[in-house]
């Protein structure tokens, strides 16, 4: 039923030998009285694909923006690249980065694709994939020009780049997205539900393009709902339920051998 | 500038800085300008000339062109400083999370993100206070400042001819409305460079 036939032959190589690039261990998040996250732990070694799953409000999003610091964790331990994201407590009492370097030097390391792509409406693509490495990296902008055109190109959009986002559709926004992501050439890729706001014919689009990244071992985390997509790039899934984590393993034992009834029944309702 | 650092201050500074702009803002807005220009002349002035003179300077003559100018923009700082904050809230908030997610630091989010992407929700409400201002000069008669209204009144007094000088000075204020308007349209259409315009949308 579900289709297996593009796994792709590095996919189980990557564990346990290669470097860990993001770690996650114990991780508290509450927004106020709410507690989102219960203490989850996740690890992500270079060229492994981490897949969450989770139905809505589990905290997916959550423990998404928690690596990079977009939302401050309430308590545990984020190592991004081996360098452990360092907190204090502020007058109020809510833990902050000690480091506001720091966090900048960690985000410059990680590209991030949202849900509603974000990309800058006063640039066109071009400019939106060059802001980053010319103004936060410091790259020259020629060589950064030349950069950016091959990865539009690699989206499929090199014949629109001097057009600006307002005017493309949401598939050739996420894309062009995805190319800004890269242009800082990310250590790990982050997405966040990448196909959600999307309509259903330009869903494949851009599965495609991050199918082809976890292909050549692209180091990624992504938060989705597209199941049948998850468990042919994923080298590792991770099912959230209600701020913890319920069940992960490789994706055949997730998807085709459940433990967890809530997993169980959560398949059979997405599935 | 004066109106960039009020929103700022207001958006995300401490509750110290918020609650001041907050009673400069009320205040100033409040309170009539020419009330404030008198105010802030006669007491500003004199304010400056204390301070030198406890410094150990010799008190300064302030010219009316420059205590104008100061008055104007201290005026105009309130009024932008919200016609800036509602600019900036408009700005949809996921452009500036993706700034922050790529590792901009809070000066080049600035500079690179929040200032272009605000301008086009500024720039009617910061055309409307420039217009208005160049007609506030005339205020600033009451001061000293020889301006073009004061001027006008001098010169119809003398020669009786009212009608006129003060139809020449209607036309001046319209011709520098008018010029004003056309480097405003253009501005506000490189500012909205990427937005389809509402037409289009329709
Ligand atoms: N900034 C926030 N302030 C308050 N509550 C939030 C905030 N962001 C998320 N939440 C809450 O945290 C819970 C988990 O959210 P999220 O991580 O976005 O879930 P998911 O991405 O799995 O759908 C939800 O109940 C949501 O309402
Ligand atoms: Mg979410």
């Amino acid at each position: 039923m579900i289709a297996q036939g593009t796994a792709p032959a590095l996919k189980h190589t990557a564990q346990n030998s290669a470097a860990e690039a993001i770690h996650v261990e114990n991780l508290h998040k509450k927004f106020g009285e709410l507690h989102v996250l219960k203490g989850v732990s996740l690890s992500a070694r270079d060229g492994e694909v981490i897949a969450i799953i989770g139905g809505s409000g589990s905290g997916k999003s959550t423990l998404l923006r928690c690596i990079n610091c977009l939302e401050n964790p309430t308590s545990g331990i984020v190592r991004v690249n081996g360098e452990e994201i360092r907190m204090k407590a502020d007058s109020h009492g809510h833990t902050v980065p000690a480091d506001r370097k720091q966090i900048e030097r960690i985000r410059s390391k990680l590209g991030m694709v949202f849900q509603n792509f974000n990309l800058w409406s006063h640039m066109t693509l071009i400019e939106n994939v060059i802001e980053v490495p010319v103004h936060v990296l410091g790259v020259k902008r020629d060589v950064a020009i030349a950069e950016a055109e091959k990865l539009l190109a690699r989206v499929g959009l090199a014949e629109k780049r001097d057009v600006y986002p307002a005017y493309l559709s949401g598939g050739q926004q996420q894309r062009a997205a995805i190319a800004r992501a890269l242009a800082i050439n990310p250590r790990v890729m982050l997405f966040d539900e990448p196909t959600s706001a999307l309509d259903p014919e330009l869903i494949g689009e851009v599965l495609k393009v991050i199918g082809d990244l976890a292909r050549e071992g692209r180091t990624m985390v992504l938060v989705t709902h597209e199941m049948k997509f998850a468990r042919e790039v994923a080298t590792h899934v991770v099912y959230l339920y209600n701020g913890l984590v319920e069940e992960e393993g490789p994706p055949e034992q997730i998807f085709g051998a459940p433990k967890s009834e809530r997993l169980k029944q959560f398949i059979r309702n997405i599935g | 500038m004066i109106g960039i650092c009020g929103a700022y201050g207001k958006l995300y500074g401490g509750p110290v800085v918020r609650d001041l702009l907050a009673v400069y803002t009320t205040i100033v807005r409040a309170v009539p300008e020419l009330v404030l220009i008198l105010l802030l002349y006669y007491a500003g002035t004199d304010l400056i000339n204390q301070l030198l003179t406890a410094m150990g300077y010799q008190r300064i003559d302030i010219s009316g062109l420059v205590a104008g100018i100061a008055v104007l923009g201290f005026v105009q700082g309130a009024y932008s400083t919200e016609v800036m904050r509602g600019a900036i809230l408009a700005i949809p908030q996921g452009q500036i999370e993706a700034a922050r997610a790529f590792g901009m630091s809070p000066g080049l989010l600035l500079r690179r993100i929040t200032l272009p992407a605000m301008l086009p929700f500024a720039i009617p409400g910061l055309a409307n206070l420039w217009l208005i201002a160049t007609k506030d000069t005339a205020l600033l008669a009451v001061v000293g400042f020889f301006e073009l209204t004061l001027a006008t009144r001098q010169a119809a007094g003398v020669t009786k001819a009212y009608l006129t000088f003060f139809l020449a000075a209607g036309m001046i204020y319209l011709l520098l409305t008018l010029v004003s308007n056309l480097i405003i349209g253009r501005i506000e259409a490189r500012a909205r460079r990427g937005m389809p315009s509402v037409k289009e949308a329709r």
